[in-house]
């Protein structure tokens, strides 16, 4: 019997009578302590269910409350009895009645026999802690928490607040250094009987009685001073999510859980009847091993935790709404916003959706109905081309639809006729990559067939829309890739913008664009902005557009549907 | 919120609370068995009229998940439903023969028998066309769940509605007693419902999904509220407010994460559209015992006359609360 077991107990007494049996079972010795805060009948029952066992023993109960300091004073009395009542043995191993050995206990005794003096134990230097929650880790040392934290919460939280305002800080006792670490530990009987007969313990206890969460932090400090061989882990696994609470196992981390490389795990739910089974069954009737893979619990964990903080950027559900400015991500992916692209060239929508593979919408947002790729009443998610469904909350519909086609790249086009509703959101979204032709508006008036007036009147109010738009477009808070040009400046030099536009999309192509869409014939549309001009509505956002071009018409505009680079 | 908003809700929440201590007069037991329950049995709680048809399977559905004992309010059913939950032993059953709509929706009435019977048990409240998934419902029983809620210090669960539908008309395949609703109603829509917050009470307003893309597409703000939060750590000061979709205290309804985390939360399957549901729709359209003089009824009965199809190309078949949670409907949250 070199390894004696101290089982810190307060509920599932069925549980821990299971557990308990196991320890004994394999020769281990067992000390348990039972919370004072047990009823007494509950606390009789167990302690008669065990009555059979002679090496079980029950050590003076203290209250634990979590956080504070009855955890270590119920530790220091059991392992007291340990010591005493069990010359024999050489390591104490602190497990609580949520535990669960993983390994046949034969394995163990083998393991701590083979390091006879190492004691493990979770100890790290406050400044290098990354686990502690709240705020609190060298804190911990140097403040009082006279309110309990379970209960008092208000009091408890001003009480750090008070303290740190007036600067009031503890004097620690001389020669210690804190550290910090994983309740659970297993000692040598040399480090343990130092640490509980040393003179100077009263001093520790004194100082400790008042640190918060003294628990993770006692042991784990004082053992620094006798040790002579520490290894800085827990043969417990546990995990612990966001709020420092330990993340609990149930019957379908059976496989998981066999991976595992550590002796025990904590907590198991009460009513793993599986887990149970599995484990605590004879070395005959143990499982297989299998090949240690620890890494997998830790990333399953990890990422309970990250989905819990950060969460499924673009994701809005019922239990994930995010203030504005909060959400990790307006949307779920990139996607581009093409503005005045149609409008200057024929079949933009299909050119694109060939050079760049992308799904190439129309306008989404058009006042009609939703003009879905292809001409399609749906898409993913059962989104519907209703405009009226659409606009009575044009955000999700925009937040839905990237986060419904994750995986494939989407592109849409926009205009001054749509609903604006969006303008800020997209803006606002670093996955928006939005391209402007300013004034491209123009040319369908240009080739429409309207009365002269209506042209002029619906000209000053679309590119009052799209000025409005373009503020949005330029304002400090734009997180979004913008780039806008003015439609002259554009059909100057159509090529290199297109290319950037393609190249931003990313797909990897081999070869340089080799096919442009073809651009809408433009003879007279000088004409019509100095028409419209004369008429008293400056067309400013089409940029500086030649009259004589339309006029003369022997400045064409490149009459080449395809262009070879 | 300042005080004075923060007191009217105060009292707002007893003001439902004197209701449904006065409704409770409405209410005969026809078979008390409350004495059976244990000090940590998870409750259900459900208000049905004639739908005998569908309560062998969810007395089924939800005693494997361990649910540990159910309360119905029976409100005048002819159809040999309420014998049926009597000889159940695991049921208490209560008859009202008042109007559904003055009990609000049968809420009073309930709120009455949790007041009275849930204080500081795990409450599940749901109708019986109501199926509740979690994370890992098909690994870790009910239990499991109250248990890391209550560890985790949360009092309430939030689980949208989800409403499921058959490829092809409703009533192209007719439902058997004791068969699962969603070999036949097994499509949802994924990813077309819109939310917005209600400040005053704290919820989400979810709504979207078939019901609005069928029934509702030019009145979308009137398409039914998807947000439910079904499953509560109930204390008598509680109260649901409008069916399940809102409670007061108004903490209870902070089921999201307003910092871009995600809680975990689950989804009732509703399997309200199966070949029943042109029946039902014709007698409420009578009755007019539903919500907003039954707007959700007459929209249905003119809709389903010509062309009862909800389903579309892209629609998706339920394969499970995995599939749910990949798609963005439900959550795990830190439960891992």
């Amino acid at each position: 019997m070199s390894v004696g077991i101290v089982m810190l107990v307060h509920n599932a007494f069925d549980r821990a009578e299971q557990v308990a049996r196991h320890w004994a079972a394999a020769g281990c010795p067992v000390v348990i302590h039972i919370d004072k805060a047990v009823p007494r009948r509950a606390h009789d029952a167990f302690v008669a269910a065990l009555s059979d066992l002679k090496d079980v023993h029950f050590s003076p109960r203290k209250r634990c409350e979590w956080g504070t300091w009855g955890i270590v004073a119920a530790s220091q009395g059991a392992a007291e009895l340990m010591l005493s009542r069990f010359p024999k043995v050489r390591h104490v191993y602190l497990a609580s009645g949520s535990c669960l050995p993983l390994r046949p206990v034969q394995e163990l005794i083998d393991y701590l026999e083979d390091r006879p003096q190492t004691d493990f134990i979770e100890s790290a230097t406050t400044a290098d802690v990354p686990w502690t929650v709240g705020g609190l880790d060298a804190e911990r040392f140097t403040l009082r928490f006279p309110f309990s934290w379970r209960r008092n919460r208000y009091l408890f939280d001003r009480a750090v607040e008070v303290q740190r305002l007036l600067g009031l800080k503890r004097r620690m006792p001389r020669g210690i250094v804190p550290h910090m670490g994983s309740q659970w530990w297993c000692l040598t009987r040399r480090t343990l009987s130092a640490i509980l007969q040393d003179l100077d313990r009263p001093t520790y206890d004194k100082f400790f009685r008042h640190v918060w969460i003294p628990d993770e932090s006692y042991f784990q400090t004082l053992t620094r001073l006798y040790s002579s061989k520490i290894e800085s882990r827990s043969l417990t696994l546990s995990k612990f999510d966001f709020q420092g609470k330990p993340h609990i196992f149930y019957d379908d981390h059976l496989q998981l859980l066999r991976r595992s490389d550590c002796f025990v795990a904590r907590k198991i739910w009460p009513h793993a009847d599986r887990l149970y089974d599995a484990f605590l069954t004879d070395s005959a009737g143990a499982m297989k091993k299998t090949e240690p893979n620890p890494g997998k619990i830790d990333r399953i964990f990890a990422k309970a935790v990250e989905r819990r903080t950060r969460g499924r950027a673009g994701l809005y559900m019922q239990s994930r709404f995010p203030n504005e400015d909060w959400e990790n991500g307006v949307t779920a992916a990139p996607y581009s916003v093409f503005q005045g692209f149609t409008e200057i060239f024929e079949d933009f929508e299909h050119w694109l959706s060939r050079a760049s593979g992308a799904r190439v919408h129309g306008h989404l947002f058009a006042p009609d109905r939703v003009h879905f790729a292809e001409g399609q009443t749906a898409l993913n998610g059962a989104l519907s081309d209703n405009p009226v469904l659409r606009d009575h909350n044009a955000s999700a519909f925009l937040t839905n639809l990237i986060w419904n086609t994750r995986g494939e790249r989407q592109c849409f086009q926009f205009g001054p006729m749509d609903n604006q509703d969006i303008n800020w959101r997209v803006a606002r979204d670093p996955n928006a990559q939005i391209s402007v032709i300013t004034g491209a508006w123009a040319v369908p008036l240009f080739r429409s067939n309207l009365d002269f007036a209506d042209i002029r009147r619906l000209a000053a109010k679309l590119q009052k829309t799209e000025s409005t738009h373009m503020d949005v477009l330029r304002s400090a808070h734009a997180k979004a890739r913008v780039r806008i040009w003015t439609m002259s400046e554009f059909i100057e030099a159509p090529m290199e913008p297109l290319q950037g536009i393609l190249d931003e999309i990313g797909r990897p192509r081999l070869r340089r664009l080799s096919e442009a869409p073809r651009m809408v014939d433009l003879n007279g549309f000088g004409q019509f902005l100095q028409n419209l001009k004369n008429q008293g509505m400056h067309p400013y956002l089409v940029g500086d557009f030649p009259v004589s071009r339309g006029v003369t018409g022997d400045a064409k505009p490149t009459p080449k549907p395809y262009l070879v680079k | 919120m300042g005080l004075i908003q923060s007191y009217r809700l105060r009292l707002q929440r007893k003001r439902w609370r004197i209701r449904a201590f006065r409704k409770r007069r409405e209410l005969t037991s026809v078979a008390n068995r409350t004495a059976q329950i244990k000090a940590d049995d998870i409750l259900l709680f459900c208000t049905q009229r004639n739908e005998a048809i569908r309560l062998p399977y969810f007395l089924k559905y939800y005693r494997e998940m361990g649910v540990g004992h159910f309360f119905f309010v029976d409100n005048d059913s002819d159809d040999g439903a309420l014998d049926y939950l009597a000889k159940q032993p695991d049921v208490s059953v209560w008859s009202a023969k008042a109007s559904y709509k003055r009990a609000r929706f049968g809420v009073d009435w309930l709120n009455w028998l949790q007041m009275k019977y849930a204080h500081g048990h795990w409450a599940l409240t749901v109708d019986p066309d109501e199926f509740l998934v979690y994370p890992f419902c098909d690994t870790r029983p009910l239990r499991a769940l109250t248990d890391w809620l209550d560890a985790s210090s949360i009092k309430s669960f939030s689980a949208m509605l989800l409403d499921m539908y058959p490829k092809g008309r409703l009533d192209e395949e007719p439902y058997q007693a004791g068969q699962n609703p969603f070999e036949i109603a097994s499509w949802f829509d994924s990813g077309n419902y819109t939310i917005s917050r209600n400040r005053r009470f704290g919820n989400l307003w979810i709504q979207g999904g078939p019901r609005a893309r069928v029934f509702f597409p030019d009145a979308p703000a009137k398409a039914p509220a998807l947000n439910k939060v079904p499953l509560v750590k109930w204390d008598r000061r509680y109260a649901y407010v409008s069916s399940t979709h809102m409670l007061l205290p108004r903490g209870l309804n902070q089921v999201y994460d307003e910092w871009g985390g995600e809680k975990a939360s689950g989804v009732l399957l509703h399997a309200k559209f199966l070949d029943t549901f042109g029946a039902k729709a014709a007698e409420e359209l009578q009755r007019s015992e539903h919500y907003a003089a039954s707007v959700e009824y007459k929209a249905y009965a003119a809709q389903l006359k010509d062309d009862p199809q909800l389903w579309c190309k892209w629609s998706e078949r339920y394969i499970n609360w995995r599939q749910l949670e990949i798609l963005g409907l439900m959550s795990k949250g830190n439960w891992a």
